[in-house]
């Protein structure tokens, strides 16, 4: 079984709800981001997402874009991000995401990405610009190297294609918390939209993300869902440079909202 | 020539040229994307539609634009038939309206309230937001800082309209960023908002729509000539940013044996790396929504653009430039700043005609073109725009150059 399934069903089991944190890789600096994963994962974070920065992310707002920017300055590329989880793995079990755009992708070369990915500790991947129409060509090979594709929903998927997009995803689904891009603020009654999701996604756990900044959030949130997604909030905390430790705390009692 | 007829038919259902296009959008934009797809069959099917669409284009654009025989231009190169098509003369100064009135009477069809669109050289801009105010809906306008201060004039323009022009701070600060706000946008208030997209890019429907919207110009094209001619032309030039004036121009020809070449911009050379020739020198790739050529560095991080145009000033090309590219359908050349700027002074002294510094990427290729033609061949060149927002950019440089004289 893969590593995201086994921890979503270890904490199914013992009726907790999952903490998927998003860091953007490379930033603040290339030396930062292994000490940072590793306080993260001290602080109570069950799911690590890895960002693979790129030029123009479309899906982000202007804390993850200019995370991105900043990481792309630092030099960081997909065989940096690859190397993080490699050196990751060597004192972790913890499941990682990769989250990212597609071209650096087609540029590393499709299935070389994915055979080194898995090779290096990938558990599974998330393309914000691949919806379930154009996902078949990296089904196929997602599959063969059982790695989990998790796709998402949104406010503005129909409930027979969230359906659908629950059938190919695997891992989880990642369920966007309101139509527009990360970190905004204001996040408004989505009870009854996660419990459509929930009703339509018979096949994985729904995780909600974008938008979630406090406990409050969070707490709220896990009501309906069976975790949360946290990004832009993080990267501001390191952004302000909070120390590890603080930030380790920060993840603490986000962990124990839920 | 034999009468050689081509088969196309794109793009598919799912919206590809052959590999190129697809949907590579947020699942927020999926429903709004068939929604729109939907919306567009049926105006398409529906004859009132197409009556309200042809009668904006000839009461309000300025419809048909003439078919002008450069014949003093002609006679400089000694050989071959040189026409002009003149969307230069469209309302607005370039074939950019054809485009947004088409898509506005979507959004009026879809019942949108608010309309948003990514302006670079800010014609495209200009064009949205003339027909925003035409149909009394609000108009928000992304366009980069540096396109600010280097499009004064567009940006009063749009201001003038009743648009809020919104600046673009992040990446370059040029047509890139300022398309993927409008993106963010779009994605944030889907619901109320149309995107209008000003070239044959992004996702689909959007590269085949403003194909068709654009292909009166061709159509156009297609009658005239055979009204002075007699027959089809022989060649057809025409610029390529994102390529919609040339997708315009070439689409309605496109099963007939005539010769096109769509010409990019070399900024200061090829070698260098300041250039936005995308389909000479690029890669396939995925930006704003779809897979096409894509100038982009050795990580695959998109790769900045540069040309003395703003408006040709992007690192991606329509997907369907892409498909013909590999098809060898259409022959894809590149042109500098430099020979771009004397063409357009060369086209002002012999034609009375200052082309927008785009359209001047087109006519300086007749230089490399004309010796390789022969005495029967028509040529006809898409003057897609005029040159009065680039005067200030004419100006600096001829009197530099005189200067050095």
């Amino acid at each position: 079984m893969n590593r995201i399934t086994q921890k979503l069903k270890f904490l199914a089991d013992r009726k907790e709800k999952a903490l998927v944190c998003f860091i953007t890789a490379g930033f603040p600096t290339l030396k930062a981001t292994i000490p940072l994963v590793k306080e993260i994962e001290k602080g109570g974070a069950d799911i690590i997402e890895l960002g693979m920065p790129f030029s123009d992310p479309l899906a982000d707002g202007p804390v993850i874009q200019a995370s991105s920017q900043l990481a792309i300055k630092n030099g960081i590329t997909l065989d940096h991000v690859l190397d993080y989880v490699r050196e990751i793995r060597k004192h972790s079990d913890i499941p990682i995401v990769l989250m990212g755009y597609l071209n650096p992708i087609l540029h590393y070369g499709k299935e070389r990405f994915f055979t080194d990915a898995v090779k290096s500790g990938v558990d599974g991947i998330i393309l914000p610009e691949v919806p379930l129409e154009e996902s078949d060509r990296f089904l196929s090979l997602t599959r063969k190297y059982h790695l989990a594709d998790i796709l998402l929903v949104s406010p503005a998927t129909p409930s027979k294609r969230i359906q659908n997009i629950d059938k190919v995803s695997s891992g989880f689904l990642y369920c966007v918390s309101t139509t527009g891009v990360t970190g905004r603020s204001n996040i408004g009654d989505i009870e009854s939209y996660v419990k459509r999701v929930k009703r339509s996604a018979k096949n994985n756990s729904v995780l909600v993300g974008f938008g979630i900044k406090t406990p409050a959030d969070a707490y709220r949130i896990a009501q309906y869902a069976d975790g949360v997604i946290i990004g832009s909030a993080l990267i501001q905390r390191i952004a302000r440079r909070d120390s590890t430790q603080k930030i380790a705390d920060w993840v603490r009692r986000m962990k124990e909202a839920l | 020539m034999k009468s050689q007829k081509y088969s196309y038919n794109y793009p598919n259902k799912l919206g590809y040229f052959g590999n190129y296009g697809g949907r590579f959008v947020p699942e927020t934009l999926m429903h709004a994307l068939f929604e729109l797809e939907e919306i567009y069959r049926e105006a398409k099917r529906d004859s009132g539609f197409k009556k309200e669409f042809v009668a904006m284009l000839h009461t309000y654009a300025g419809r048909p634009t003439p078919l002008t025989f450069a014949n003093r231009l002609s006679e400089h190169y000694g050989h071959g038939k040189i026409y002009l098509k003149r969307e230069d003369l469209c309302h607005t100064g370039a074939h950019k309206i054809n485009n947004t009135i088409g898509q506005i009477l979507l959004a009026k069809r879809a019942g949108k309230k608010r309309i948003i669109a990514e302006t670079g050289a800010g014609q495209h801009g200009v064009a949205t937001a003339t027909v925003a105010a035409k149909m009394g809906l609000p108009c928000v306008v992304y366009m980069g800082e540096e396109d600010i201060h280097r499009q004064e004039l567009n940006v009063h323009r749009m201001k003038m309209l009743g648009a809020e022009v919104v600046p673009v701070t992040t990446g370059s600060r040029t047509l890139k960023d300022a398309t993927s706000e409008a993106i963010r946008d779009w994605v944030t208030n889907v619901d109320n908002t149309f995107y209008i997209i000003g070239s044959v890019v992004g996702p689909h429907p959007y590269p085949m729509m403003v194909r068709d919207f654009q292909s009166v110009i061709g159509e156009e094209t297609q009658k005239q000539i055979r009204v002075s001619e007699n027959k089809y032309p022989s060649i057809l030039l025409a610029c390529v940013g994102g390529g919609s004036n040339a997708m315009g121009m070439f689409y309605p020809f496109i099963r007939q044996n005539i010769r096109m070449i769509g010409v990019e911009a070399a900024g200061c050379g090829l070698n260098t790396n300041k250039h936005a020739a995308t389909l000479s020198k690029g890669r396939p790739g995925v930006l704003h929504g779809a897979f096409s050529y894509l100038l982009q560095d050795r990580n695959g991080q998109v790769e900045l653009a540069h040309s003395i145009s703003a408006g040709l000033d992007y690192p991606g090309v329509g997907p369907e430039h892409s498909a013909l590219k590999d098809l060898g359908r259409v022959q894809y050349v590149s042109i500098t700043d430099k020979q771009a700027l004397e063409a357009a002074k060369l086209i002002s002294r012999l034609e009375g005609i200052i082309p927008a510094l785009e359209s001047a990427h087109a006519l300086a290729y007749l230089n490399m073109l004309i010796p390789r033609t022969s005495k029967k061949d028509i040529i006809v060149v898409n003057l897609s725009g005029r040159g009065d927002k680039d005067m200030m950019t004419y100006s600096t440089a001829f009197s530099v150059r005189e200067k050095k004289k």
